[in-house]
């Protein structure tokens, strides 16, 4: 039987090098993933429900949209086509984050009761740990209906492209979840705070992406300016999708804005990095 | 100890349980208000579009919007009441030592939802309402006669609600996990319920479907009493289809619990 | 405090595996006093603890609940960080260094498992295989190894969730060492499971320390962990460090008593047995005290034959009996 610390030296050749949190975190984050895509399996009956339901379920928004279209032609001065649009864009970058980091808001859970701490004493970050944690394919359901409507009011639109507004959809897609992902950071973050306030997060993220479904100009102007200035939700789509559409925003801002949506998620996702790793210590600190 | 001091002693525990969590309440409300103004926007812009769509007037819509994020809690549109707990009992096998209790189940669990909805709708109703009224133009009646009537047609709502997710409950016995038919009923409980678009603006034929339905019972139904729509005969009939959808639904609960008891019998516990 | 050892806050030897220089672990709780109006109040949950651990020694860490024990653990597995004093575990500061400390340290928490609740027993310790980076043929040593010896055998394609208590902490306890940890944590590895159970759990833990010289930190409301494992005896109450030493010099223990519950067919005076005393009756039941250090057989073949017996067992000390007792000793002498 080889001795313990005989034994350690195949770890440390085994150990990466250098070793960066990144890799580390991204590794930990598609075993953990793994593991809870092989525990919905367990059940399969209830998995095939609930990929309709959250199919079904985020479409629901839609729906609600299309049966005001039934009554209405026109929302705030927009047609179908183009709420569609801004609907389509909202769901894909949200989908795409909750599906990444859906169970997120479930961290106050975890601290209350106490299982956060079997995630501390592993070698891995435990913010992938935290985001990986009941990973659901399910969740695929509400991004494929966003791309769904968006290809609906892609078709519909008559949309004068250049080759900026081509490269600016996946760009907007992709920078709109990082916005949000901030936000799901931030929510959870504050969690180690009030541990019961899951729903605060829920505000935010759902209430985001669902402000974002309509036009801004059905919104009071001081709520659009809070969501321009303060929590740059509009960042989302509200700025990019306009330029894309040659539709004027209800805010006096230059043109140029509708191309920072990059810029405003690096930025948000190193706040709410900030916020994450105070969150962290301040549980580490007081145990609670 | 009387089988009725039971109960209340049971529901004044579904009360009290609820009302510990403070601050699940305060961040409850937060979300209240934010969909609240969400919807309130998106109605406003709706009604500017088509006035006094689905006979209702601007006001009356706007009041409609905040009595929804009131009630949401209440008759657990969303599910969150007993229903979380009873599943998890019956996944456990732990509904074994339920079915031996000398209590009749149903009405146990009848007894704890009815105190959790007694706060919800005091802890998470009453602020909605009053954000909605002071910051948007609302509706509110001024009689105590409709909100008496709004009161009695809020109770048999959450009749009807805990009837529909007593069954969703019971399906656990069939289903080894619950959560994807509680997923499909929070589903269809939001969009017939109303809570998405009120059931009057919904276009003919679904919208005939969308009222005869229970869900109907939950937010539409008081919200029609609530908004003066409903009074002589018309609140009779209301408060009749509600309670013939409740009376209805517990007495297929009944049978369902009958047949899972058996299920639970025949496995040996 | 004259009951711990004089040498208990020595300088920092190699061989100190473990080493804590007064750490302390101050938190601010917050006491409700009204509806809205709460106190800020400080409490010392670790209060300047001194003491190492070599490599390879097996200590049980006890103390009524609330005393520091898990405080202690978390400082030590990096979970918390420490509000003062100095803390090592392998020559790493654990809440700076906390993942590079969790490939050199397995950890137990008795009441919460790590182990995946859905799936097979066997998918958890390919996800730790993986996760910890173990190479594949220590992985499977190890995992061999621990499924004799943890007899999980049978066991390792059964879902989590259908698995006893007993069951799941010995899965647990093997997935804490796939890995090679030089310590193992365990936060009450014993607490409520069953006399089989425990056993092989306290063996396997034995077998353990001997023939890998794994350093073993366990915490126990169960004295009977600590006797059959433990060298070493820590005892910590209110944050503080009330004894460190053999299990032998903590000679309350031996002074301990026992417990046997007798149910006879009826009710009749006291039981008069010698070296056992009654301390209470109820009925037909009857309580009876007896010295730890004894054997309860012979005690319970007298009673059998003198008396109409229908039922007994007996009950363990508790920890909380021993230090109280620690106490009253030190009030009067």
């Amino acid at each position: 039987m080889a001795d313990l610390d005989e034994r350690r030296d195949e770890y440390r050749d085994f150990a990466p090098a250098g070793g960066s949190r990144l890799v580390d975190g991204l590794r930990a984050y598609r075993l953990i993933a793994g593991m809870w895509i092989r525990s919905t399996m367990a059940y399969r009956a209830s998995f095939a429900m609930t990929v309709f339901g959250n199919f079904a379920g985020t479409a629901l928004d839609f729906v609600a949209i299309l049966l005001m279209f039934s009554r209405v032609d026109e929302l705030g001065g927009y047609s179908l086509g183009e709420v569609a649009f801004l609907y389509g864009l909202s769901c894909a970058a949200f989908g795409l984050t909750d599906l990444v980091l859906g169970s997120m808001d479930r961290l106050g859970a975890r601290v209350r009761d106490g299982t956060l701490d079997t995630l501390l004493v592993r070698p891995a970050p435990v913010l992938a740990q935290v985001a990986a944690d009941r990973f659901a394919l399910r969740r695929l359901g509400r991004i494929t209906q966003g791309l769904l409507v968006l290809g609906y009011a892609l078709v519909v639109l008559d949309i004068s492209w250049t080759p900026l507004k081509v490269l600016l959809m996946p760009v907007m897609v992709v920078s709109g979840a990082g916005i949000f992902a901030a936000v799901f950071v931030a929510g959870a973050a504050f969690q180690f705070v009030a541990q019961d306030a899951s729903q605060v997060q829920n505000s935010f993220t759902y209430g985001g992406t669902t402000l974002l479904q309509y036009p801004p100009t059905v919104f009071a102007k001081d709520l659009v300016r809070g969501v321009t200035f303060v929590l740059p939700l509009a960042f989302v789509n509200w700025l990019p999708a306009l330029y894309v559409l040659d539709l004027p925003y209800p805010l006096d801002l230059p043109e140029w804005v509708a191309f920072l949506p990059p810029l405003v998620a690096v930025a948000c996702c190193a706040l709410s990095g900030v916020a994450w790793r105070a969150g962290l210590r301040s549980y580490r600190s007081t145990g609670s | 100890m009387g089988t009725g001091r039971l109960y209340a002693a049971v529901a004044a525990g579904g009360f009290r349980r609820y009302s510990t969590y403070r601050v699940a309440t305060a961040a409850g409300l937060f979300t209240n208000t934010v969909f609240g103004v969400v919807l309130a926007y998106t109605y406003i812009a709706l009604w500017d579009e088509r006035p006094g769509l689905g006979g209702y007037d601007q006001a009356q819509a706007l009041t409609y919007v905040w009595l929804g994020q009131g009630l949401l809690s209440a008759v657990a549109v969303m599910g969150g009441g007993f229903e979380d707990e009873m599943i998890e009992r019956i996944r456990t096998g732990d509904i074994a030592i339920d079915l031996y209790r000398p209590a009749d189940l149903q009405a146990w669990w009848l007894a704890a939802d009815a105190g959790r909805a007694a706060f919800q709708l005091l802890g998470r109703g009453v602020v909605p309402m009053a954000f909605g009224g002071l910051v948007f133009h609302i509706a509110l009646p001024t009689d105590a006669g409709t909100w008496l009537a709004f009161l009695v047609a809020v109770w048999l709502g959450v009749l009807v609600s805990f009837a529909i997710r007593y069954l969703v409950a019971l399906s656990a016995f069939w289903f080894m996990d619950g959560a994807g038919v509680q997923q499909l009923a929070v589903l269809t409980g939001l969009f017939f319920s109303g809570m998405v678009l009120p059931l009057n603006v919904f276009p003919g034929a679904l919208g005939e479907l969308a009222r005869a339905l229970p869900w109907s019972a939950l937010l539409q139904a008081p919200a029609d009493v609530l908004l003066g729509e409903r009074t002589g005969f018309g609140l009779l009939r209301t408060y009749a289809f509600q309670a013939a959808w409740a009376v209805g639904l517990l007495a297929v609960g009944r049978l369902v619990q009958s047949a899972a008891t058996r299920r639970v019998v025949v496995q040996g516990g | 405090m004259d009951l711990i050892h004089a040498d208990s806050h020595a300088e920092v030897h190699a061989d100190d595996f473990i080493h804590l220089d007064r750490v302390e672990k101050v938190f601010d709780v917050r006491k409700k006093t009204g509806f809205l109006r709460s106190e800020r109040r400080e409490v010392r949950a670790v209060d300047s603890i001194s003491f190492t651990v070599p490599r390879g020694e097996m200590v049980g860490y006890i103390g009524p609940n609330g005393a520091g024990k898990s405080t202690t653990i978390k400082m030590l597995t990096g979970i918390l960080t420490p509000s003062g004093g100095r803390l090592r575990v392998a020559g790493i500061d654990p809440s700076r260094e906390r993942t590079r400390l969790a490939h050199r340290i397995g950890v137990v928490f008795g009441q919460r498992t790590t182990l995946w609740w859905d799936l097979p027993l066997i998918d958890s310790y390919r996800l730790m295989h993986r996760m910890y980076r173990i190479p594949d043929a220590r992985y499977a040593e190890n995992l061999d190894r621990c499924v004799e010896l943890l007899e999980l055998g049978a066991l390792l394609d059964v879902p989590v969730r259908q698995l006893s208590l007993g069951q799941r902490m010995r899965g647990d306890i093997a997935a804490a060492l796939l890995h090679d940890p030089e310590v193992l944590y365990l936060d009450e590895p014993t607490i409520g499971l069953d006399v089989i159970s425990k056993a092989k759990v306290r063996e396997f833990l034995r077998d353990l320390n001997a023939e890998r010289g794994t350093t073993v930190l366990l915490t126990t409301h169960d004295l009977t962990d600590i006797e059959q494992l433990c060298q070493r005896v820590m005892v910590i109450d209110h944050g503080r460090l009330m004894y460190d030493g053999p299990l032998t010099g903590l000679h309350e223990i031996g002074e301990s008593e026992r417990t046997l519950v007798v149910d006879l067919e009826r009710e009749l005076p006291p039981i008069d047995v010698e070296l056992a005393r009654v301390v209470k009756v109820e009925g037909p039941r009857q309580w009876l005290a007896f010295p730890a250090a004894e054997s309860a057989a012979p005690l319970v073949a007298r009673i059998a034959a003198e008396y109409p017996l229908v039922d007994l067992s007996v009950r363990e000390p508790d920890i909380e009996a021993v230090i109280s007792r620690m106490y009253a000793e030190k009030a009067t002498s």
